[in-house]
């Protein structure tokens, strides 16, 4: 507040009122959260007045079983998903860096077509879709999962191809050939020399599938069942019939879990990443 | 040093072991689909659980129906509305950032992307939870107003009548509110990318050449941040437009926007055709912002 | 360095085109094993890409490549007899010093013990001794490179190709390694071929050099033969300064011949000319082979122009621009017909320099076995 030294004309997040305006937007942006998850400790069945510190809402939403069996779909759906994303993403990453081929523009804009539509537009079209086909809806845990997790990799695998495809952009390839010239076959150049390079992309990519396969409401809303509820299609039906701190619970493991992983990535690619991958 | 593009014929193999798996899902588990979609929108009801592909252009005539011609540009105008804000809002953090000494510059990016990292309902609860009648933000207003009231008294004045919580939910402000809060980050990112790349020589130029501040922000840093606010727009508007949480969860029975619509006609009036026009619409208006977009680009790439 | 006579590569009729671009156009040369051969040619001249079919990476539109007697038109890079060293050196990031001399050793399965063994003794060779633990990261570019030479020469390839080996470094460091790389040739004695555009660099460590322009070879023969009896006008420009003056043939006899230059005057030289030619040829006269003499000094230009009948092998014109380069001092001088001679003259006291300044009016001769006669 009390500047020390004079402020430079550019240096305008000195200025009292810009700091203000961030400081009220990050207010604005938190605030929600915090309070939230705040009150996921309040010993109140309603979410208004602070009555005491309590875990018991932990221990309901523990104990809720449809909760928390939900909580594992939405875990498994996403690790599979991010499993399939990461390899086909990758591969079409490659494909687009390294090939030419006919009607190439063509298939890079289908491609991203996934990010652009609308996700009420996807999860119409796979519900569609899985009727059309009759996909069966009485397999065994974990197959009753499939349909989800073939729409969250359909929309997820284009956003890691575009993080591989961004790290593709500084290979070397003389490296490649490099390997070549002493003697290794393509998959071997591929394996020793590309696949350590496209590494951080690889952790990127997947942290940014699993992230968003776990984040998913509308698609996952369309194409899950009764007996298939992911975790936000749960705390959906939850937020719209009776709203317990059991919710505040629930959400509150949620955004740590989601904290946690990105602050994972964080380490991984050092914060400076972030500021430099934009 | 990228080096130039194989021809995929020079390497058949490695091609096809890097190319099939992507083509064909893609084909598969998307292409499949939407065409289903496609051509639903041309068919009708037949029967209880079929659909008759009759090419039949009723859906589309019904949707451009006043009725639901109204929803789609009340969506627009709320999502035009959204964008606005998040721009107005954003533009200023965007620059904060820009500004910012290096070594907090990524701390304050990861600021303002990690709510976006969290889960869209989450964020969506919440907020919910502080706009009830008994919210905070309610409290908070009651509060402003118990304060005015009090400071009219001590000027002499008659204090202002008792405070009722106001009506924040379940209507067309809370639907901005909701949004706004959903798509701030997303707005921040492109502004930013711009702003630093931007020469900010330009700006000492300006103001040695005697512009005040806000007369070199709008004459030079705007236009020049004029790429990443398009982007931003872009990235802010489609999203917004295609919104359906948000207004389900933080709409009144006249806050509802196209997404909800459509919505409906799968989960409860179960005319599945009638959905697959709307949601084409709904591409087919999204395509036609993105054409103006890069038109516009390339124009400005023309001129520039 | 004992040179034998087979051929260890022979490039036989090689083209390649890119859509409707030559890049190589009927190349054949043939590259004796043991010697330090050198493409040399200015950018975008096909060398690079003549360097690259030889190890594999382009295959020939039309022609062959042989190996050691093996034809190559089959044979993928990885199974090749020759190693390259890339202009970026491409060393593996993400392995130390160790694993990338390793790597090809590893890829052939040989035994750990014997890798051991060879790495360390490669990098000994590349004077690298002590830097197994190395990341590439933590290395100067100099130092890389030798981690990519010791990684090649560690296959023991039969040729070891480099591609613009000196281009990144700076110049003291590329004089030593001029130095190092033919030294490390000759001790080795396999053959290396060399791409470069950098004359100095082809003249100071081949044992040949093939000048390269758009797609053909200009001259293939060895540095000496190169710089003072060019076969053509691009090679007398590309390698060292030259002055060129176009002339009419006016005697032709198998020991002397006479040059006609409209610019120049009447040149002599004291051996025929050979090969077929016609009436129309130029001369080309190095600046280092031209004596400037200070003005009034007459008489000495008749008499130094001796070996010369009377009026050939002179010239007269006025200094247009000097520059002083510490060792010699370049001359400009405008001759009576307007044209430009850039004559070379070595500073032998400290106070040369001074002997000639702008405007001044000065006399040059040459011996009749400077000048060169070319064809085309």
């Amino acid at each position: 507040m009390f500047n020390r030294t004079a402020i430079a004309p550019l240096e305008y997040t000195r200025k009292l009122w810009m700091r203000s305006w961030v400081g009220l937007t990050i207010l604005f942006l938190y605030a929600p959260l915090i309070v939230l998850m705040i009150f996921s400790f309040n010993d109140s069945k309603r979410n208004v007045m602070w009555k005491g510190f309590t875990l018991k809402y932990y221990e309901k939403a523990l104990n809720n079983d449809s909760l928390v069996e939900a909580m594992v779909n939405s875990l498994t759906i996403a690790f599979f998903a991010t499993i399939v994303s990461l390899v086909i993403g990758a591969l079409a990453a490659v494909m687009l860096w390294r090939f030419r081929f006919p009607f190439k523009g063509l298939v890079e804009g289908t491609m991203s077509l996934p990010i652009i539509v609308p996700e009420i537009c996807l999860g119409v079209a796979f519900l569609i879709f899985f009727a059309k086909v009759d996909w069966p809806s009485d397999l065994p845990w974990p197959l009753n999962l499939s349909a989800i997790t073939i729409a969250h990799i359909t929309f997820c695998f284009p956003f890691v191809a575009m993080v591989v495809r961004a790290r593709l952009a500084s290979f070397n390839k003389e490296e490649e050939e490099a390997a070549k010239d002493l003697g290794a076959t393509e998959w071997q150049a591929f394996r020793d020399v590309l696949l350590p390079h496209l590494k951080p992309s690889l952790v990127a990519g997947a942290l940014l599938a699993f992230t968003l396969s776990l984040d998913d409401f509308v698609i996952t809303f369309f194409t899950s069942g009764p007996d298939t509820i992911t975790f936000p299609v749960k705390v959906y039906s939850m937020v719209r019939f009776s709203v317990t701190p059991e919710v505040n619970a629930a959400s509150t493991i949620l955004i740590v879990l989601t904290v946690a992983l990105t602050f994972i990535a964080l380490k991984y690619q050092g914060v400076k990443g972030i500021s430099d991958a934009h | 040093m990228s080096g130039p593009l194989q021809d995929w014929k020079s390497q058949k193999k490695p091609f096809a072991a890097v190319a099939s798996a992507p083509v064909f899902w893609l084909t598969l588990f998307f292409i499949a689909p939407m065409t289903i979609v496609w051509l639903y929108s041309f068919g009708q009801n037949a029967g209880q659980a079929d659909i008759d592909i009759s090419g039949t252009l009723d859906n589309y005539k019904r949707a451009i129906e006043w009725l639901y011609l109204s929803i789609f540009l009340k969506s627009f105008a709320v999502a035009a509305l959204t964008t606005l804000i998040c721009l107005i809002i954003g533009f200023p953090v965007a620059m904060a950032i820009t500004f910012a000494a290096p070594k907090w510059r990524p701390w304050l990016l990861l600021g303002i992307m990690l709510p976006f990292w969290t889960n869209l309902l989450i964020r969506t609860y919440a907020l919910m939870a502080l706009m009830g009648t008994n919210g905070y933000m309610n409290k908070g207003l009651g509060g402003l107003w118990e304060g005015a009231s009090w400071l009219r008294t001590l000027v002499g004045m008659q204090p202002l009548e008792a405070w009722t919580p106001v009506q924040l939910l379940y209507n067309n402000f809370a639907v901005v509110l909701g949004l706004v809060y959903v798509h701030l980050p997303f707005m921040v990112l492109p502004l930013y990318s711009a702003l630093d790349r931007l020469d900010k020589s330009l700006i000492e130029a300006s103001l040695d050449l005697g512009a005040g501040h806000f007369k070199t922000f709008i004459q030079v840093v705007v236009p020049l941040a004029a790429p990443g606010i398009v982007a931003g727009v872009m990235i802010t508007l489609i999203p917004a437009l295609g919104a359906y949480l948000t207004p389900d969860l933080m709409g009144g029975t006249d806050s509802q926007m196209i997404a909800n619509v459509i919505e409906r006609q799968f989960k409860r009036a179960n005319d599945w055709p009638f959905g697959a026009a709307l949601s084409f619409l709904l591409i087919y208006a999204m395509f036609i912002l993105i054409a103006l977009q890069s038109m516009r680009s390339s124009k400005v790439k023309e001129a520039g | 360095m004992t040179e034998t006579k087979q051929p260890i590569i022979q490039i036989r009729n090689v083209s390649k085109r890119f859509g409707k671009v030559t890049a190589v156009d009927n190349v054949s040369l043939d590259i004796r094993a043991g010697e330090f051969f050198v493409l040399l040619g200015p950018s975008g001249c096909g060398k690079t890409t003549l360097l690259r079919m030889i190890a594999g990476f382009e295959l020939p539109t039309e022609g062959q490549i042989v190996i050691d007697g093996q034809d190559m038109s089959l044979v993928p890079p990885n199974k090749r007899p020759v190693n390259m060293v890339f202009q970026s050196y491409a060393v593996f990031p993400h392995m130390n010093v160790t694993d990338n001399v390793g790597y090809g050793l590893r890829i052939s399965g040989v035994s750990k013990g014997e890798i051991r063994d060879r790495v360390s003794e490669a990098l000994e060779l590349v004077k690298l001794g002590g830097f197994e633990d190395r990341m590439p990261d933590q290395m100067s570019g100099g130092q890389r490179q030798r981690v990519a030479l010791a990684r090649s020469l560690v296959m023991r390839p039969k040729v070891l190709l480099l591609d613009e080996p000196l281009s990144a470094l700076d110049a003291k460091l590329r004089a030593q390694m001029q130095f190092e790389l033919a030294d490390l040739q000759n001790k080795i004695g396999i053959t290396f071929v060399t791409v470069t555009h950098d004359q100095d660099e082809a003249l100071s460590m081949a044992s040949r050099v093939a000048v390269i322009n758009k797609g053909e070879v200009a001259q293939l023969a060895p540095p000496s033969d190169l710089y003072e009896y060019p076969a053509n006008r691009f090679v007398a420009d590309f390698v060292g300064s030259v002055n060129i003056f176009e002339g009419t043939l006016t005697l032709d006899e198998p020991d002397k011949a006479a040059v006609d230059c409209p610019g120049l005057g009447k040149v002599y030289l004291n051996h025929g000319v050979t090969g077929p030619h016609g009436a129309n040829v130029w001369i080309a006269l190095r600046p280092e082979k031209i004596y400037l003499h200070v003005p009034g000094e007459g008489k000495a230009v008749r008499a130094a122009a001796q070996d010369a009948p009377d009026g050939h092998n002179l010239a007269r014109g006025t200094i247009k621009g000097m520059s002083y380069l510490g060792d010699v001092t370049l001359y400009d001088i405008q001759l009576e017909g307007g044209q430009i001679i850039r004559v070379s003259r070595p500073n032998l006291s400290r106070h040369d320099q001074e002997d000639f300044t702008w405007d001044d009016k000065v006399s040059m001769h040459w011996r009749a076995d400077s000048p060169v006669v070319l064809l085309s």
